[in-house]
């Protein structure tokens, strides 16, 4: 090797070692903490690899009540994911495929939802839930995570319905089949990629909401899991490694979805943005 | 495309009409409960919103006062407004040079010729897939002044321990940093894809002309990559107002204001000091900047796509 290009290399390793450290030294000090024991913490908190092993915390954080904020958190983000494919979908429908005065105007409406910073509708949906009394309970939570679903879904799904082929409506327009049944039998079975890209999206966006969790629920029993860790971080203060613990479990099921779908992942994770 | 026959016919036959109305029927069955959700949800609150900002109004009783356009007058003179709104552009100008840039060179690592390269590809990826929150928190311990990690290495260029997020001069940049390793990733990805996108037949008709990697990389990578900064800028600018999780967890907008921003004040106007009117007016004007940026953005790319700049 040239010496020149040796000193490319050389640099290109460091760089890329820099940024290992940079990103990789957080989570494995997050994960190494999770395994110490609390004297072993005070004793050396920087080193990555516990001198020994303990799952100890895992077991006490679990008992502390990260197993109901857990369910909380499956409960509505798969509910507000299963609804939000839904209708995002019906939606979609009319908006890609038929010719209407106002399809324009209503896709733009949907899909500005993407541009909102969400304060701006805390505080009246905060006094309608309290109207509704749905207050305080996981139930408050639904409309809001579905309300803020549909923008980026329907832009997905829109897009992808576009590249349908007519010819397979008109063949079942022939047979005699209605809108309703188009959508179920021609058009839904068609746009199943798009919506595994909206699921992946709305689960990990939904699954680490926080601020409408921060102020429709108060009461510990039904909080979600980002809400729950920050309940948890008063109670923990000391108890490092125990905090750790909750936190790689918190994290736990986006990473397994990243490993197990990587390529879908990504796709779903940046969504729109790429084409756009 | 064909024009749009059934509804601008000249003459409307009572069959048409009928098939109007039923098509029409039919649109509304379809749009229906995702305009329902999303107009109670979303339209409705911005349009209270406004209104609320006209108010004196605690949110617990019922009892408000109208007081007009009142609360924006005391907005524009109160300081830590104007000291979140300017940590706000702060957030917009690291995103925009610290994390764009950042993340091209991490996609520009992951396609250089390197071992290790899908390790490498999940790792830098990781920050990106995990809560706000549990970030937030873990980066508490990481710049702990006693236990924290970061200290360590401070100390171990010679310098004293500082409480990160305690000190004034410091919690901003401590929690840009933390911002930073979350959300370079996410423009890592975007160039990544941008990148696949670049023909073969581009770098080899360089190298045919004799031009270096550098010069492959200005004259060919850099280039094509530009719609992908202009829609990475995008997202960062409508991205940085909808900041708060981090704020709120790591310095709850302290110590003394450094880290207000917009998010965390109207936050705690609204849900602590119990002032729903002011905070609605805080909500409402960051309706406005978002809109504005957005209008502003859409006219630039609407020029850029006329004069065929950039693209």
């Amino acid at each position: 090797m040239k010496p020149l290009q040796l000193i490319k290399r050389i640099l290109l390793y460091v760089l890329a070692i820099s940024l290992l450290i940079f990103t990789f030294y957080p989570f494995m000090y997050m994960i190494g903490t999770s395994f110490k024991s609390m004297s072993e913490f005070f004793v050396n908190p920087y080193s990555i690899f516990p001198e020994l092993f303990t799952i100890e915390h895992y077991f006490s954080v679990f008992d502390m009540g990260l197993s109901n904020y857990f369910l909380n958190s499956m409960i509505i983000t798969t509910s507000a994911v299963v609804i939000t494919v839904m209708i995002a979908s019906l939606a979609s429908y009319p908006l890609s495929r038929m010719k209407f005065r106002l399809n324009r105007p209503l896709f733009l409406l949907f899909v500005a939802g993407m541009m909102l910073p969400i304060h701006a509708t805390l505080i009246p949906i905060f006094v309608l839930t309290q109207g509704m009394g749905v207050y305080d309970t996981l139930l408050a939570l639904l409309g809001p995570y579905v309300a803020f679903s549909l923008p980026i879904s329907i832009f997905i799904l829109t897009q992808f319905m576009q590249e349908i082929p007519k010819e397979l409506e008109e063949a079942a327009q022939l047979d005699g089949a209605n809108h309703w049944k188009i959508f179920w039998k021609v058009i839904f079975p068609n746009i199943v990629p798009a919506i595994s890209t909206i699921v992946i999206y709305n689960f990990v966006f939904l699954w680490t909401e926080f601020i409408f969790a921060l102020i429709l629920i108060t009461s510990p029993s039904n909080m979600t899991l980002p809400l729950g860790l920050q309940n948890f971080y008063g109670e923990f203060m000391i108890n490092v490694p125990g905090l750790m613990a909750a936190l790689t479990l918190a994290s736990l099921p986006v990473l397994l979805l990243f490993i197990l779908a990587q390529e879908r992942v990504v796709k779903g994770l940046t969504g729109g943005a790429v084409k756009g | 495309m064909k024009t749009a026959v059934d509804t601008d016919v000249i003459m409307i036959s009572p069959e048409q009409k009928k098939n109007k109305r039923k098509k029409g029927k039919t649109i509304l069955l379809f749009v229906l409960p995702a305009l329902l959700v999303y107009s109670i949800f979303i339209l409705y609150p911005i349009i209270a919103t406004f209104n609320y900002s006209m108010y004196n109004w605690n949110g617990v009783q019922a009892q408000k006062t109208f007081i007009g356009l009142e609360n924006y007058f005391t907005l524009f003179s109160d300081s830590t407004f104007w000291q979140a709104l300017q940590n706000n552009m702060l957030l917009v100008l690291v995103s925009v040079f610290v994390q764009i840039p950042l993340g091209l060179i991490m996609a520009l690592v992951l396609f250089s010729p390197i071992m290790g390269k899908k390790f490498l590809n999940v790792i830098f990826f990781l920050p990106y897939l995990m809560s706000t929150v549990a970030i937030g928190l873990l980066w508490i311990f990481m710049y702990d002044p006693i236990n924290g990690p970061v200290n360590q290495i401070v100390q171990l260029f010679g310098f004293n321990a500082i409480p990160w997020l305690a000190d004034k001069n410091t919690a901003m940049i401590a929690i840009l940093i933390v911002v930073i390793w979350q959300f370079s990733p996410f423009y890592m990805i975007l160039f990544k894809a941008a990148m696949v996108g670049i023909p073969d037949e581009l770098y080899e008709a360089a190298s045919i002309d004799g031009a270096n990697e550098l010069q492959k990389f200005f004259y060919v990578t850099l280039p094509a990559l530009i719609p992908t900064f202009v829609t990475s800028s995008i997202l960062a600018i409508v991205g940085s107002l909808k900041a708060f999780d981090i704020f709120y967890i790591m310095t709850g907008g302290g110590p003394g204001g450094a880290t207000e921003i917009l998010g965390t004040y109207m936050y705690k106007q609204g849900f602590i000091n119990f002032s729903m009117g002011y905070a609605s007016t805080i909500a409402a004007v960051m309706f406005l900047i978002a809109f504005a940026c957005v209008i502003i953005i859409q006219v630039i790319e609407y020029q850029r796509k006329k004069r065929g700049l950039f693209s």
